[in-house]
């Protein structure tokens, strides 16, 4: 489903990000992306949405390589995988309907069937009823579950998550990776970048490790 | 997807962009109440002038553009011998054509021509004589040439009087004609300055609404979808734009209507201001439209390929 294949990536102010990455996420799989500050998880992530391409080597999402996709296939593309951010990027000046009804919104979704989902994702995220709020009048862990509902209302096969839990207190963090895998346990692929140890500590799921950005092996202190 | 179905979505989102462009404008009654009248006055400069000289063009319709000689006959002149006179100068060199009026048709012409037609009628017998209009062929009819040739008619037999100053008049059909190269070269300038403004509000749009251009690209939107609502931003500004020309040009010519009416009754002459026509004015707002979108267009297509989401 994700498939990284001896990957290079090196941005144009000369920043080698990337070298001899490799690994692959199977279908329905969920999986931790671990290592320090700047060992390449962002960037990771950053090919996967094809907001960034490889220098060098394959990047298959979906099937697809994103090496050859042309621009204009890239929304298309895009719709095909949930993006949700640490800071989550919502339209503070959107009702939270308008925010999670984006993506319907860009596929042509009709009206009636838009209010059906929006609904539905918002039940999921347990933030039914919160429609007409907006994000300010949200605490950090809802804005970061409206920015989950966002993620997952077109149903995209994988999901990837850039620190989901960062600005979140441990309790709210661990309702947030529950909501991980329950969407991970209904099929999708999930691969969440994270240090937060007690997440990874509580969820025995496997684990993406890189340093200096390549595949390592699992810390000691932590595994 | 059936075919109705894909239609109605299409339809959905288009009237989505179109409303949703109309509300956001809307929300900001000053800045777009400024850019519409801007766009509004760089509108009816061209319109304004252009219904100038059409209304020279039906003051002056009656005119032909060629030089002529009006020929005087004397009073004793009969008609065979008037006809004959007109056959003597057919027959030169250099004579395109010729037109015998006689005094009654001469009369009826001056009658409807000038006004003063109440006047005319308390005279007991035709005042004119019998007159023959002369065209001069294109090489002969310079000024030097018809001054020639007028000099020669003088000495004609039966000739009273030759008028040759009709040379104003093709000065006049020149002004116009300049005054309507002036109406496209205005038009043009003040087309490319209504495609900069609309494009300058577009840019401080765009510029204003940066994060969500980026999370819609983020989450999968095309070009075509986050372009679609400046797109008709511009098109509406442009709208409003060429209704307020509209309406310029009404008020500027009710504002003037008493006075060229003044004018053209101390000239005995009937004469009505003529604004934009029925098909006219939807070009004006139809074109203000199009400079909308058209400004719009190469704003999005220039700024947004800026707007690449970074995460």
């Amino acid at each position: 489903m994700i498939r990284f294949d001896r990957v290079f990536k090196r941005y144009p102010n000369g920043r080698e990000a990337l070298s001899e990455l490799t690994f692959e996420l199977d279908s329905g799989e969920m999986a931790f992306l671990t290592g320090h500050s700047g060992a390449g998880k962002s960037t990771v992530l950053r090919l996967i949405a094809l907001l960034e391409r490889p220098t060098r080597g394959q990047v298959v999402v979906n099937g697809r390589n994103t090496g050859t996709l042309r621009p204009s296939a890239i929304p298309a593309f895009r719709r095909q995988v949930g993006i949700v951010f640490q800071d989550h990027r919502l339209l503070d000046d959107r009702p939270v309907y308008d925010n999670v009804a984006l993506p319907l919104a860009i596929a042509g979704v009709p009206r009636r069937e838009m209010d059906k989902r929006v609904r539905a994702a918002l039940d999921q995220v347990g933030l039914l009823g919160r429609e007409r709020s907006f994000p300010l009048e949200l605490s950090a862990g809802e804005q970061q579950r409206v920015g989950i509902a966002r993620a997952v209302i077109t149903k995209p096969p994988v999901l990837i998550a850039d620190e989901p839990t960062g600005n979140l207190d441990p309790d709210l963090a661990l309702e947030v990776m529950n909501l991980f895998q329950r969407f991970n346990a209904v099929g999708v692929t999930v691969l969440v970048a994270t240090h937060d140890i007690h997440l990874l500590e509580r969820f025995r799921v496997r684990r993406v490790h890189i340093e200096q950005g390549r595949l390592a092996g699992l810390p000691n202190a932590v595994a | 997807m059936p075919l109705p179905d894909a239609l109605a979505i299409f339809l959905e989102r288009h009237a989505q962009a179109l409303l949703g462009s109309l509300g956001r404008l809307a929300r900001q009654p000053l800045a777009t109440a400024l850019t519409i009248v801007v766009i509004g006055i760089a509108l009816a400069l061209p319109a304004a002038l252009y219904v100038v000289v059409s209304n020279m063009r039906t003051a002056t319709a009656g005119l032909g553009d060629t030089v002529q000689l009006s020929v005087y006959l004397r009073m004793s002149t009969t008609e065979a011998e008037a006809k004959k006179a007109a056959a003597s100068i057919a027959a030169r060199s250099g004579i395109q054509e010729i037109l015998l009026v006689s005094p009654d048709e001469g009369l009826a012409e001056f009658r409807d021509l000038s006004g003063i037609g109440d006047a005319l009628k308390a005279l007991n017998e035709n005042p004119l004589p019998w007159l023959v209009k002369v065209r001069p062929a294109p090489p002969h009819d310079t000024a030097v040439e018809v001054e020639e040739l007028a000099a020669e008619l003088r000495k004609d037999e039966y000739v009273e009087l030759v008028e040759a100053d009709t040379a104003w008049v093709r000065r006049l059909h020149a002004i116009e004609a300049t005054m309507e190269r002036l109406v496209l070269l205005a038009a043009l300038v003040l087309a490319i300055g209504v495609l900069a403004v609309v494009g300058n509000t577009i840019r401080l749009e765009i510029n204003g609404r940066r994060a969500e251009i980026e999370v819609t690209k983020l989450v999968g939107g095309s070009n075509a979808f986050v372009r679609r609502p400046f797109l008709y931003s511009g098109l509406w500004q442009g709208l409003g734009g060429g209704l307020v020309a509209i309406s310029l040009i009404a008020a500027g010519l009710m504002a003037l209507e008493p006075h060229v009416a003044q004018l053209a009754e101390a000239y005995g002459a009937s004469f009505a201001l003529q604004g934009l026509s029925i098909r006219e004015w939807p070009a004006v707002v139809g074109g203000g439209a199009a400079l909308g979108f058209l400004g719009a267009w190469l704003a999005a297509a220039y700024h947004l390929r800026r707007i690449e989401p970074r995460a």
